[in-house]
């Protein structure tokens, strides 16, 4: 009976698990690996009429890359919003958890909703509402800067001011999920623990630095993890907005990939990029975990 | 005491201009899709509407079909997001309490597929949807959202919980271990599937780069790629803008705000406890 009862279960455990693990084996993983053999041959444009007119280049596309200024400038791009977007984000998310999560705080789901909202909208659409909020002329932006006497700016269609103003807009979007799980993690420190550092004599500041952030510590490693790898994937804000411009200074890593792969149809050279973006995200993560082992 | 008074005032400042600076983008959006053709390109800016016209969302459902990126959207949306909960619950169920050899090798090879990012699979993915014919097809845009990593994730996070007696109970009664998940495993479930749905949901809704890239007919469009497109074609048109963004995101904030409990509740269960 058990035995029959252990092999029933075995077989159906696999039938429970079949339509996910096809799916994902063919749709995601097989993909993945298939990127990897790509990214060694010359698949273009020839090659999407007949798959026979690829080639097998070795590691030419990736020599070619790190020839390329654009593929540089592309890297440095998305360095650039990842490594100050994401931090930036990370801060403002924990400011709004405190705030929210604060004692006197009032009607405090209304506004946890309100400070959640940007992130469950429409990228694409609210990066077009922001472009319009950008503009050099009518944008609230320069209105408001106006109130404070400074002169109206280009952002967007300044090479220099153009990934500040998207990482602006990503903080925005983007803060509202971390602030939740920010909330959950102080929700989930003991109040005991404030209790005995208000007996120590602790002062609001040193009960943040000494209790709040190291009791936050697997939290801003998940928050730090899932924002870093979501900013390296950089792609429908530039579209959008700037399309990689001006002058290059928002193509981001994925950007390029796109318009390698979809508008020129070179998909050797844009699994490549896709590679060069896998290292980085995993590399990246890595050091993250190493860190925060470290500093625990 | 007085330092009470300060840090409220203080405390209700900071949440003021916070919530204003959160809705703003959002408020001007909404007014300026009602605001006269040019209304919305002046200086000052105006954040309402001197006379208000609907005469933005009639040019969106009568010239530029915009109806049409609503069904689409809404189909897409719609059957990834019943599928999925489906097989999604269905493969977290099994992981969590199923025995079967190879099970945590099976879902540590799954683990390993968090950190890649899905564009790299995109490339080949879109090769292998044009050789099954999928490309501009409805199931072009849902097949690579029936299965999430995450959402077994979620799933098994969830299914741990449920006592093992509950299921052995329904076993010695002689239910088949479909029966048993279809009556037993998913009432239990209930709320941590209606997260999963929502957040398929939303995803779904607002993803932009895969449709993008699989879709080429414009009748096939989802709303923000066809959002998208027409930005291209009508910077100028301000208001028009405006107008197609607020339905792109209208019901995206309709669901969430009817569902908000569960959605949160959710994103909460996958991070502290995942």
């Amino acid at each position: 009976m058990s035995r029959l009862n252990r092999w029933e279960n075995n077989r159906s455990a696999w039938l429970f698990l079949a339509p996910a693990l096809v799916l994902i084996g063919i749709f995601f993983f097989l993909p993945v690996f298939a990127s990897l053999l790509l990214s060694l041959t010359d698949f273009d444009i020839y090659a999407i009429a007949d798959s026979a007119n690829a080639r097998f280049i070795g590691l030419r596309n990736y020599t070619g890359l790190l020839d390329n200024d654009v593929f540089w400038v592309a890297v440095k791009n998305t360095f650039y919003f990842a490594l100050i977007g994401g931090p930036l984000t990370v801060a403002v998310s924990l400011g709004a958890a405190l705030l929210v999560n604060a004692r006197l705080t009032p009607l405090k789901s209304l506004f946890r909703t309100i400070f959640f909202v940007p992130f469950v909208t429409t990228l694409v659409a609210v990066a077009i509402v922001w472009r319009y909020l950008y503009h050099p002329q009518y944008g609230f932006f320069n209105y408001m800067l106006s109130w404070f006497g400074i002169d109206p700016l280009q952002w967007l269609g300044d090479p220099q001011l153009a990934m500040p103003a998207i990482i602006l807009m990503a903080v925005w979007k983007n803060f509202g999920y971390n602030m939740l799980i920010f909330i959950a993690g102080l929700q989930n420190i003991p109040a005991e623990l404030y209790e005995a550092a208000h007996l120590d004599g602790a002062g609001p500041f040193r009960r943040f630095r000494h209790v709040t952030l190291p009791m936050l510590g697997p939290t801003f490693l998940f928050v730090g993890v899932i924002t870093m790898i979501g900013y390296f994937q950089l792609f429908a804000e530039p579209y959008v907005m700037t399309a990689g411009g001006p002058l290059r200074a928002t193509t981001s890593m994925v950007l390029l990939m796109y318009e390698e792969g979809f508008r020129w149809w070179r998909m050797g050279i844009a699994a490549s990029v896709a590679v060069f973006l896998f290292v980085i995200i995993l590399a990246w993560t890595l050091l993250q975990f190493r860190l925060q082992k470290e500093s625990a | 005491m007085k330092s009470q008074t300060a840090t409220r005032v203080l405390l209700y400042c900071a949440l003021a201009i916070g919530s204003l600076l959160a809705l703003l983008p959002m408020i001007w959006m909404v007014s300026a899709s009602f605001m006269q053709p040019g209304a919305a390109n002046t200086y000052p800016p105006r954040l309402l509407p001197e006379n208000p016209t609907l005469e933005h969302y009639r040019t969106l459902f009568t010239r530029l079909d915009l109806g049409q990126y609503l069904v689409n959207s809404t189909i897409v949306a719609g059957i990834a997001t019943v599928l999925s909960t489906l097989i999604n619950s269905m493969a977290g169920y099994a992981f969590a309490k199923l025995r079967f050899r190879y099970r945590d090798r099976v879902f540590r090879l799954l683990t390993l597929g968090l950190v890649i990012p899905v564009q790299v699979a995109m490339l080949p993915l879109f090769l292998l949807m044009r050789e099954l014919g999928l490309v501009n097809t409805y199931w072009g845009v849902i097949i690579p959202a029936l299965a999430s990593i995450f959402g077994i994730f979620l799933m098994r996070q969830y299914a741990i919980s449920i006592p093992d007696d509950l299921l052995d109970a329904a076993r010695i009664d002689g239910a088949g271990e479909f029966r048993i998940y279809w009556s037993v495993v998913l009432p239990v479930m209930r709320p941590m599937l209606a997260t999963l749905a929502i957040w398929t949901f939303l995803a779904t809704w607002n993803d932009f780069m895969w449709p993008l890239i699989v879709l080429s007919d414009d009748t096939m469009f989802t709303l923000p790629v066809a959002l998208a497109n027409l930005a291209g074609e009508r910077v100028q048109d301000t208001e028009l803008m405006m107008a197609g963004s607020v339905l792109t995101i209208l019901p995206v904030l309709i669901v969430f705000m009817v569902l908000q409990r569960y959605y949160v509740e959710g994103i909460t269960v996958g991070s502290v406890k995942g």
